[in-house]
């Protein structure tokens, strides 16, 4: 079940969760869906709640994402980010979360470059908390809209086969698919050079692999992380070009498969690196649907944290 | 003045002897007047001590006492206490102050400072290089022959990057009959790492310290050691390659030694699961496969010291987020108790040999000859003892800390072992395991009645002691 301290629900890791607290917020999110669908994009069901945003990483996409999901719950939504805060008057997280709850708040939303920094938050505040990315630990929600989204797409979750590309040590998105898939019965393959693949990852339960073209003849799904250009300077690997040539999704590789798996990509995209700007226009629909999956999923983490109602 | 005071019916431990049985020791002018059976007190002080062990005192030869410079942390006041609480009669302080120890008006300040408190003796460890910074020796001649008698040399905390000023340090210190001691950290592999890298590190999405960088810096300064010929002493061993190394260099005749701390010897990194910053420290917890080997090495001999590495950090630079939190635990106030719980009663060491790492051993690496010091119950030896219960069960609590920090992991942790009386040059500085104020601080000695029951003595100790902020 999601985390619970003091009577308040969290959602700090995919790891928390058993199978069918996954499968149920799925199947929640899918009812919340459709309220996008409405003339009034509204349900009451989060009404008189207040929940804080406390974004200390630079973010849009995943802020704008649950800003969204909670306004559509009724809820009323702060955003407190860096750059417009007090922590960078070298404020400690531990003064800025009281004076948050201080404000009477329900539930915190929190990114922040630090692992583990929503566990902790969780023993300062007297509220709800949760993750929305902490450094290389974990992004819970991320992984809930993706497999939202496989499960859209190709139907089913159990026994699909996942191959998930690129810079894996550092992702966040990586760990939280990795435990949500293994749990749901899915199979798991990391594909990149192993100075990409931290220690131990197996036993999380993934398989791993340094060709990519293998992979691609296996896989259902094939989620492509961003890659980032100052991993060249830490020698993780020689060049973006390298990168392109060994683990870029190619017009090349592309065309050559008879059999095309679903393309995933957390976004936002390195077109010409990870993916082929062509074969990225191609797979825009699943991209831009884990977007639209986002909304919901984030909506139904919210009510299940809150544990709101429609009455 | 000194009337004395007459520990009783306690069972002696000292070395070579091993452990005895009860009887009663009688101390005054500082130094143990007589062993044996039914003395009587005369006007001294009587100290029941039965069912208690009576050891020398504990000797750490790894402590932050962060004076000068970081007295919001801990300073020789409050670190000295804590360690007369824990049964220590010295304290090896590290050199990673500010300003460094580098010179010896420095040293001879954290020394004079010891003395002044008057609970331990306080022995300054010197820097390897001026001001820390691995780019010119500090004077090791001229500190050892001070007042403080620098014998020891260490770059704990910051590693001494360059290997050819580690070879110049250890060719030096050898002349001046000093022994270096490693923080052996090749940096390159451990930087921004935050726990040992492995299964633990990755599912946690913290950087990782892997055990290599350990085992290169051991390496180096072993290959260093043999080439020439210097004395050196490993800091906190962690990892099981790094113990390999050591029990091969002291196979080959080496002149090393190394010690562990209870924390490396009793936690592993599954711990750190909830992120608790209280077990964040360097070298990192390891794996249990790492503890299992230390624990070889702890009964084979290979680990000569058992050290706490004691780390005193404020409240703030603890509860931050784990990468941003301190590294460092504190460790004078549960060193016995872990020795006894995880070593002695696991049977992993006999209480002879758990002592004596705590004891002889590092009186012996650090040649405390040179202080008058001598780690021994004996008559004729100065009066530098502990008595401690084996078997009383007490629950760790922070907050009755005398140290001013709070971080340490074994906070709610059921133990056995308790410091019950500490005499330091034979006055008493810890009576029921609180302290109590030597006549230099002001206040007089208890009187008999009041000392000789071994009850939860009063809080007006512990207040009249200052528990700092």
């Amino acid at each position: 079940m999601i985390t619970e301290t003091n009577g308040h629900r969290h959602l700090l890791s995919i790891t928390d969760l058993e199978k069918e607290d996954i499968l149920s917020l799925l199947d929640s999110a899918r009812s919340f869906a459709e309220v996008a669908t409405r003339p009034v994009k509204k349900v009451p069901a989060l009404r008189g709640q207040t929940i804080v945003n406390l974004f200390l990483e630079p973010s849009t996409r995943t802020r704008m994402s649950f800003e969204l999901a909670a306004k559509r719950l009724s809820a009323d939504v702060i955003n407190f980010s860096t750059g417009t805060s007090s922590l960078s008057k070298g404020e400690s997280l531990k003064d800025t979360a009281k004076t948050i709850v201080a404000m009477g708040m329900d539930a915190v939303v929190i990114r922040h470059k630090s692992a583990g920094a929503p566990h902790m938050l969780t023993k300062w505040v007297d509220c709800s908390v949760v993750n929305a990315g902490d450094g290389m630990h974990e992004h819970p929600t991320q992984a809930l809209l993706d497999l939202y989204a496989m499960r859209e797409w190709l139907g089913r979750l159990e026994g699909l086969k996942v191959a998930i590309v690129g810079d894996i040590d550092h992702s966040r998105v990586a760990r939280s698919n990795i435990h949500a898939l293994v749990k749901v019965g899915a199979e798991v393959l990391l594909v990149a050079p192993r100075s990409l693949l931290p220690e131990g990852i197996e036993e999380m339960g993934a398989s791993t692999t340094g060709s990519l073209d293998e992979a691609l003849e296996w896989c259902d799904v094939l989620y492509l992380l961003r890659i980032q250009l100052e991993r060249v300077e830490e020698s993780r690997f020689p060049s973006l070009r390298e990168y392109t040539l060994q683990y870029g999704l190619t017009q090349t590789r592309w065309s050559r498969l008879k059999r095309k798996p679903l393309v995933m990509h957390p976004g936002p995209m390195n077109r010409g690196v990870e993916i082929a700007s062509d074969v990225a226009d191609e797979v825009e629909s699943v991209i831009t649907g884990q977007v639209a999956a986002g909304v919901a999923v984030r909506m139904a983490v919210l009510y299940e944290v809150l544990g709101g109602s429609y009455g | 003045m000194d009337s004395g005071l007459l520990i009783k019916g306690a069972m002696v431990l000292t070395y070579p002897e091993g452990l005895g049985g009860e009887v009663d020791i009688l101390v005054s002018g500082g130094v143990v007047q007589k062993i044996g059976k039914g003395i009587s007190a005369g006007r001294a002080l009587v100290i029941d001590a039965s069912g208690c062990v009576v050891a020398p005192g504990f000797i750490d030869l790894h402590t932050h006492l962060r004076e000068p410079g970081m007295e919001y942390k801990e300073d020789v006041c409050s670190g000295s206490r804590a360690a007369a609480a824990g049964g220590f009669s010295a304290v090896f302080c590290m050199p990673n102050t500010d300003p460094a120890i580098d010179n010896s008006s420095v040293a001879e300040y954290v020394y004079d400072r010891g003395v002044d408190e008057g609970f331990c003796m306080v022995l300054p460890h010197g820097a390897i290089t001026q001001g820390r910074k691995g780019e010119t020796l500090a004077p090791m001649g001229e500190m050892g022959k001070c007042r403080a008698g620098v014998r020891g040399f260490s770059d704990d905390g910051s590693p001494l990057v360059d290997s050819e000023i580690m070879r110049r340090a250890m060719e030096y210190a050898r002349t001046m009959g000093a022994t270096i001691i490693s923080h052996s950290e090749e940096k390159s592999l451990s930087e921004g790492g935050q726990m040992n890298e492995g299964y633990y590190s990755t599912f946690m999405g913290l950087r990782g310290i892997p055990p290599e960088s350990e085992q290169i810096g051991v390496f180096r300064d072993l290959c260093l050691a043999e080439k020439t010929g210097a004395s050196l002493h490993l800091a906190h061993i962690s990892t099981a390659g790094s113990l390999d190394l050591v029990r091969r260099a002291k196979e080959r005749g080496l002149s090393v030694t190394c010690e562990v701390t209870p924390h490396h010897f009793s936690l592993d990194e599954s711990m750190l699961s909830t992120y608790n910053t209280n077990l964040k420290m360097n070298p990192p917890l390891r794996s249990t496969n790492d503890i299992d080997a230390l624990l070889i090495g702890l009964s084979d001999g290979t680990i000569d010291v058992i050290a706490t590495d004691h780390a005193p950090h404020a409240p703030h630079e603890k509860e931050a987020e784990f990468d941003r939190a301190e590294f460092g635990v504190i460790g004078l106030e549960t060193c016995l108790a872990l020795v006894v719980t995880e070593l002695v009663e696991k049977g992993v060491l006999s209480l002879e040999d758990a002592v004596s790492k705590m004891t002889v051993a590092p009186a012996r690496i650090m040649d405390m000859d040179r202080w008058g010091y001598s780690a021994t119950v004996s008559e004729g030896a100065p009066a530098n003892l502990v008595v401690f219960d084996p078997d009383a069960e007490w629950t760790v609590d922070p907050l009755r800390f005398l140290s001013r920090a709070r971080n340490t992991p074994y906070a709610g942790r059921k133990v056995h072992g308790k410091v019950i009386h500490t005499v330091f040059q034979g006055r008493l500085v810890v009576s029921d395991s609180e302290l109590i104020m030597g006549p230099e601080s002001g206040k007089p000695l208890p009187g008999p009645e009041q000392a000789s029951q071994r009850k939860p003595a009063s809080k007006k100790a512990r207040a009249a002691a200052g528990r700092g902020n």
